[in-house]
């Protein structure tokens, strides 16, 4: 199972041998990540295994040395804008929105000008209480509303890869939901890259997966496998994935079962 | 009632100048986290610049009407140049050093007065006024120095203008954003380093002016003045709050106020002590200033 090969022949984003030293300390030894022309690819890991730093070393946002291919072509000298503007979308962890900008505000700023006119339909109907909040503080919104900014700015231009740090953390079960929704209609039109703790989301949204440990890639291939399997997801992620009913919930009650604890990864 | 009318227009002339200098410096320290100690490089390069062409070294420009403002303009753009070199010379490569950075700006800040003064000399020169600003104008029954009132009136503009470019241009919108997240910015593909450009840019064009209008003020330019009005300046970024373009215009008001009146009303000198004074209580009652956010 470990390093399992990916079941697409050609990914859409492919980090190779991808490593981070921060403050004289190695974070990411030595990571393989694919992520799939098609749907969600899950990263998953405990904490502190190297997840975010992954995706930001594949932005440019941490000094890196490895390869980043997109689409085939080689992109790690890339300064992070241009690589953005190659068409990726990006949700960072603590959802990156502007505070003292409002809503609408947030959103001009992931507007391309020059590319495919912002694609506010798309935006307005997955999150209809963005156009009603428009011209509110970004910083007077719920973490859930905020959450949901943070996403329609990955989903306004013409990205062919959405990346999405902890969509769910912190956020109430109600709301967990529609953002896994969201996030499962928009894996319709473009590729999703998520990181993500809470197993319910993954085992929703998720087709194919990879796992760090302690920042070496530990496991990468399909998810449903891993998933089903409570000893692996034990020895990689620190917790039983309750796999016996994986993928048989109605979306509302898996992304309640969500929340408790046993299906939340281990928080070690 | 002629006394207070003539020092509140000198208060407020004086604090037109400072935030001439200020509301760059404020743009850069909100957005690149930069402590521009060349800043006062920049408004003595604009003043000599301007003091230069209008002293009859550049074809067109001269110490009246048209050519003094050509004389401006020329001044404006060279420290607009002398800004974009600083940003992409000095500053730039020094982005993830910040220790070194302050210490090449403070390089910077000592060099240039210093070239000044190898050119033109260390004394200081007239600065040639046009007729036009060198006459009164009768306000309230006082007769009010004309450059105050045209100092007040490009320090208004500007502010004008500022608050148009952060409010309602992309431009400014970036530039808001950046404030607050650089790496999100460029996280969300804008070229961050262009607005940083643009901001030193526009920093250098403001301070330059400053440079100019303060020629006009004082009627004379020196190697160091530039250096004499950055100290109040910080100050003035300070007391309005780091980064706020608003509090800054308020803390200008404030601080060339307090100034003139001081030093009228007790001792000569005792106006700069005033202002020390304020910049301690703003900190110790209200550490982030008036307004502690890009407005």
């Amino acid at each position: 199972m470990n390093a399992a090969g990916n079941a697409h022949p050609r990914p859409l984003l492919a980090a190779r041998d991808l490593r981070v030293r921060i403050g004289g300390r190695h974070i990411l030894h030595d990571v393989h990540l694919d992520v799939a022309p098609h749907g969600v690819t899950a990263l998953l890991g405990r904490n502190g295994a190297g997840k975010t730093t992954t995706v930001r070393a594949i932005l440019g946002l941490v000094p890196r040395t490895g390869s980043i291919l997109l689409d085939g072509q080689d992109v790690s000298g890339l300064r992070t804008h241009v690589l953005v503007r190659r068409g990726i979308g990006y949700a960072p962890e603590d959802r990156g929105v502007f505070t003292a900008l409002t809503v609408a505000e947030n959103l001009r700023l992931a507007e391309r000008p020059g590319s495919r006119p912002p694609d506010y339909a798309l935006v307005h109907d997955l999150f209809p209480e963005l156009r009603q909040r428009a011209g509110q503080p970004a910083g007077t919104l719920s973490g859930g509303q905020q959450q949901m900014v943070a996403i329609a700015r990955t989903l306004l231009a013409d990205n062919r890869l959405v990346i999405v740090d902890e969509p769910t953390k912190g956020l109430a079960p109600k709301i967990v939901t529609e953002v896994a929704e969201a996030l499962e209609r928009a894996a319709r039109a473009v590729p999703v890259l998520m990181v993500e703790q809470n197993l319910a989301v993954v085992r929703r949204l998720a087709t194919t997966c990879a796992v760090l440990v302690d920042g070496r890639t530990a496991y990468a291939g399909e998810a449903a496998p891993l998933l089903a399997d409570p000893r692996a997801t034990r020895r990689l992620l620190g917790v039983a994935s309750g796999s016996t009913r994986g993928g048989q919930d109605p979306p509302g009650a898996r992304a309640s079962a969500a929340e408790s604890p046993d299906t939340r990864e281990a928080q070690s | 009632m002629d006394t207070l009318v003539l020092l509140t227009m000198t208060g407020l002339g004086l604090g037109a100048l400072y935030f001439l200098i200020a509301s760059g410096l404020s743009l850069i320290f909100g957005l690149m986290d930069v402590l521009n100690f060349a800043h006062g490089a920049l408004l003595s390069v604009g003043a000599y610049a301007c003091w230069w062409a209008a002293s009859g070294h550049l074809p067109g420009a001269g110490p009246h009407g048209a050519g003094f403002v050509l004389a401006v303009a020329f001044g404006v753009v060279t420290g607009t140049l002398a800004a974009v070199a600083l940003e992409v010379g000095v500053v730039r490569p020094l982005y993830a050093r910040p220790r070194e950075q302050v210490l090449a700006n403070v390089g910077v800040g000592l060099a240039v007065p210093a070239l000044l003064s190898g050119i033109w000399g260390s004394d200081a020169r007239t600065f040639p006024v046009p007729d036009a600003l060198s006459g009164t104008v009768t306000l309230l029954g006082a007769r009010v120095p004309a450059n105050r009132i045209l100092l007040i009136g490009c320090a208004l503009a500007v502010l004008v203008g500022l608050r148009v470019l952060l409010g309602r241009t992309r431009a400014g919108l970036v530039v808001r954003a950046g404030v607050q997240d650089r790496a999100m910015v460029s996280a969300l593909g804008i070229d961050v380093r262009r607005a940083f450009t643009l901001v030193f840019a526009l920093g250098g064009a403001l301070a330059a002016l400053g440079g100019a209008l303060g020629g006009v003020y004082f009627g004379e330019v020196d190697p160091g003045q530039g250096t004499s009005l950055l100290i109040y300046a910080f100050v003035v970024v300070v007391v309005g709050g780091m980064s706020s373009v608003t509090g800054a215009a308020a803390a200008c008001v404030a601080v060339g106020l307090l100034q003139q009146f001081a030093n009228y009303f007790t001792t000569a000198g005792l106006g700069d002590l005033a202002v020390v004074v304020l910049l301690a209580v703003v900190l110790l009652v209200r550490p982030r200033g008036l307004m502690g956010r890009l407005t």
